[in-house]
């Protein structure tokens, strides 16, 4: 009798205890679960997102897909994106975080400062670096900011239409990308620097090290888990990226500009092929978890080393 | 405790979860026209003093992402009473053929057809579906239009006079010699949001219909013409010709509307290609812009000039509605005179009641004036393929930064062409 009066009251309270989880795990199942399979399905479908029926292709989408020769040049762009983020706005990020973690004078201000652009809307910065790289002129003076500065201080050769031109559209959506987010990178590789004991640089000077030797064997070292970390985000963030996109160059220069996510985009509501963008977004979504174990594996051969 | 807490959650799930009462008095409008906003709410205001009847007017901005919204509320059945589908004809046809919109031939035909004789017939046709369409939809009427609108080109007197030009240009060479006049006194030629797919898009089909002929432009969509045809690499050429010559405003390429706007109505740029619904926009920027319009000056004088146009913004109601014939009346009493000399007036817009247009500004009356050269997608009888209208449009982009020639552009949308047509015929 003892035990079973245990027994209804053990389970009483683990039907309570669910009902406090039921909630979540309901919105859980719904807006993540459920979705992700349903891509899936829908991959396997030719449809327009608005007729109740479907037709099945099987295959065909993702094998469409594989010889779709601007996916592979999106996939591209996003590559270099990545690339400059990864050289240009993490050595920067860097380069800012250790000059903020000595002793000098404002680094509070500093760390406000350089946290500004990522807490920045990407549709105001787009729309704001727009306005630098604008190409226009009116009564013989360029309107954008950086070809009026050109122009004054003497470098009138160097006036471009920055946006318009293939060669320079995505660098510089790759730069402002970067200036966007070097941020996220200062705040966590300072945070990372400021963890390493002070001790262990005291006793390399005593041991006669220079600011360099410094540098190499004590900093770098020991902040490679962050650097890792950064890189992974960075590659993430970057390959992702497109309302800077659409807020740079609108719906592209041509093919130029377009990167998976402006692919998708245009898949969903501008060819209306619901089928194949979800086929696009489960290949991104492979390559993306796959670059991220790639790091991963590499992180932990890393730190064994 | 815990049982009163455990109660209260569970009441709180079921209340949540429980259906909502239905008002059947209010009627709810989705739209996207920011513009028009405080007008549609005075007039929402006024019709519910007469009638008793509430109007909610939603708005939603900018349209691509009002086109999204309609496209997941449909998807989850939960579409208002009235909305507008912004898409292709096609996509038009999807909503009816799912039953997401109300057929209101039977209201428009009723007392003699008094309603469909009111509005414009150009605005009308692009809401209604004929007898044996290539979209397999029951022939008939399934949408309201608002207003009418037309895409032509506009001019800036004061920059045209500044560079000597005394006439407006007459034909494509004239044209082009006013484009390098302009730019020989450091004034951009022509201006337009070729930044959005669908201005590059109109642009050409106006050529394509004044260089080759509806017929030839619906047989090259049947995939009876080739892209390749010397008529198309002419309509690709003119793109080519307008970059070269210096006519088209740096930058043109990827200029959004709302920017290409923003730089006629500052007499950035003496011309610009743009739509009707330009007037208020310029006047919000710029009331003293002195500007008239035009259509763009033809390549082939032999044919006419063909521009799109036709029901500007058109609503529709929603079929599964339970206030659908609330919703019905008002859209009836918003064609009326009265209400759409009130939205001309507020927000300088082409009325698409035809009694209304006596009360409209002179630069309106100016489009008004050309609404028999329109055309419209949305009423042809073939339309292209949305991959091959892709590959057409960043053709032309590519040809605008000297990147392609007209040939190399027409091979390739040529190769997506018989793509598609392969796909169809399996």
């Amino acid at each position: 009798m003892q035990l079973k009066n245990f027994s209804w009251f053990r389970l009483q309270d683990h039907l309570k205890n669910f009902s406090f989880v039921l909630p979540a795990i309901l919105i859980f199942c719904i807006f993540y679960i459920y979705p992700f399979f349903d891509i899936f399905r829908l991959s396997f479908h030719e449809w327009n997102g608005i007729t109740p029926s479907m037709k099945y292709v099987g295959l065909q989408n993702l094998q469409e897909l594989m010889k779709d020769e601007v996916w592979w040049q999106a996939m591209g762009h996003a590559a270099y994106i990545t690339f400059i983020a990864l050289t240009f706005q993490n050595v920067l990020a860097f380069a800012l975080a250790l000059a903020c973690d000595r002793e000098i004078r404002m680094k509070r201000f500093y760390r406000v400062v350089f946290f500004i652009p990522p807490v920045l809307s990407e549709v105001v910065v787009g729309l704001i670096w727009q306005w630098i790289l604008y190409a226009g002129v009116q009564d013989g003076q360029h309107i954008g900011l950086l070809n009026y500065w050109l122009t004054k201080t003497g470098l009138p050769q160097l006036v471009h239409n920055w946006l318009s031109d293939p060669k320079t559209a995505l660098t510089c959506i790759a730069i402002v990308h970067s200036w966007k987010g070097f941020g996220w990178g200062f705040i966590m590789l300072l945070a990372g620097l400021q963890t390493i004991d002070r001790q262990l640089y005291e006793a390399a000077r005593v041991d006669g090290a220079g600011s360099w030797k410094l540098f190499t064997n004590v900093t770098l070292p020991m902040m490679v888990p962050v650097m890792l970390v950064v890189v992974i985000l960075t590659v993430l963030g970057s390959m992702q990226v497109f309302v800077l996109v659409l807020s740079m160059v609108g719906q592209g220069l041509g093919y130029h500009t377009e990167v998976p996510v402006t692919r998708i985009l245009s898949a969903m509501t501008g060819t209306n092929r619901f089928g194949y963008a979800c086929a696009m977004g489960i290949n991104f979504g492979v390559i993306l978890i796959m670059v991220s174990v790639a790091f991963k594996w590499l992180s932990n051969r890393m730190k064994q080393a | 405790m815990r049982r009163v807490v455990s109660l209260a959650l569970c009441l709180f799930l079921s209340f949540g979860c429980a259906p909502k009462k239905e008002d059947l008095n209010t009627i709810t409008i989705w739209h996207w026209m920011t513009d028009r906003q405080n007008a549609l709410e005075e007039l929402a205001a006024l019709y519910e003093q007469q009638t008793g009847v509430k109007v909610k007017i939603d708005l939603y901005a900018p349209s691509d992402v009002y086109s999204q919204r309609i496209v997941a509320s449909a998807q989850s059945r939960v579409l208002p009473d009235i909305y507008g589908i912004l898409d292709k004809k096609e996509i038009f046809a999807s909503f009816i053929q799912s039953g997401f919109v109300a057929d209101l031939t039977e209201e428009f035909q009723k007392e003699n057809g008094a309603w469909e004789k009111m509005l414009f017939p150009k605005a009308l046709d692009v809401n209604r579906f004929p007898e044996g369409n290539i979209y397999g939809v029951q022939a008939g009427i399934y949408g309201v239009p608002l207003d009418v609108t037309n895409i032509q080109m506009l001019y800036n007197k004061k920059l045209l006079q500044k560079a000597g030009i005394q006439e407006v240009p007459r034909t494509f060479p004239e044209f082009i010699e006013a484009g390098q006049a302009l730019k020989r006194v450091g004034i951009a030629g022509l201006v337009s949001g070729f930044g959005e797919m669908w201005l590059i898009d109109c642009f050409a089909s106006n050529y394509a219909f004044n260089i080759m002929g509806e017929e030839k432009v619906m047989a090259t969509y049947r995939g009876e013409i080739p892209y390749t045809d010397p008529d198309w690499i002419k309509v690709f050429s003119v793109f080519q010709e307008l970059q070269e010559k210096g006519v088209l405003a740096d930058g043109v390429v990827t200029k959004p509307n709302k920017y290409a706007e923003q730089d006629f109505a500052l007499e950035r740029a003496a011309f610009a290609f743009n739509g009707s619904w330009c007037v208020n926009v310029y006047n919000d920027m710029n009331s003293d812009l002195e500007y008239g319009a035009m259509l763009p000056p033809p390549v082939n004088p032999d044919r006419p000039m063909r521009i799109w146009g036709g029901a500007g913004s058109s609503l529709v109601v929603n079929n599964s509605s339970p206030r659908k014939d609330k919703a019905i009346a008002f859209l009836k009493w918003l064609t009326q005179k009265k209400q759409q000399a009130f939205l001309a007036r507020e927000t300088r817009n082409l009325p698409s009641n035809r009694e209304a247009l006596a009360s409209i500004p002179p630069i309106l009356s100016e489009f008004a004036g050309v609404m028999d050269f329109t055309t419209h997608p949305a009423i042809w009888p073939y339309t292209e393929n949305a991959l091959v209208t892709e590959k057409l449009d960043k053709g032309i982009q590519s040809i605008i930064i000297g990147e392609k020639t007209p040939a190399e552009v027409a091979r390739e949308v040529q190769q997506i062409k018989e793509r598609e047509l392969k796909k169809a015929k399996q």
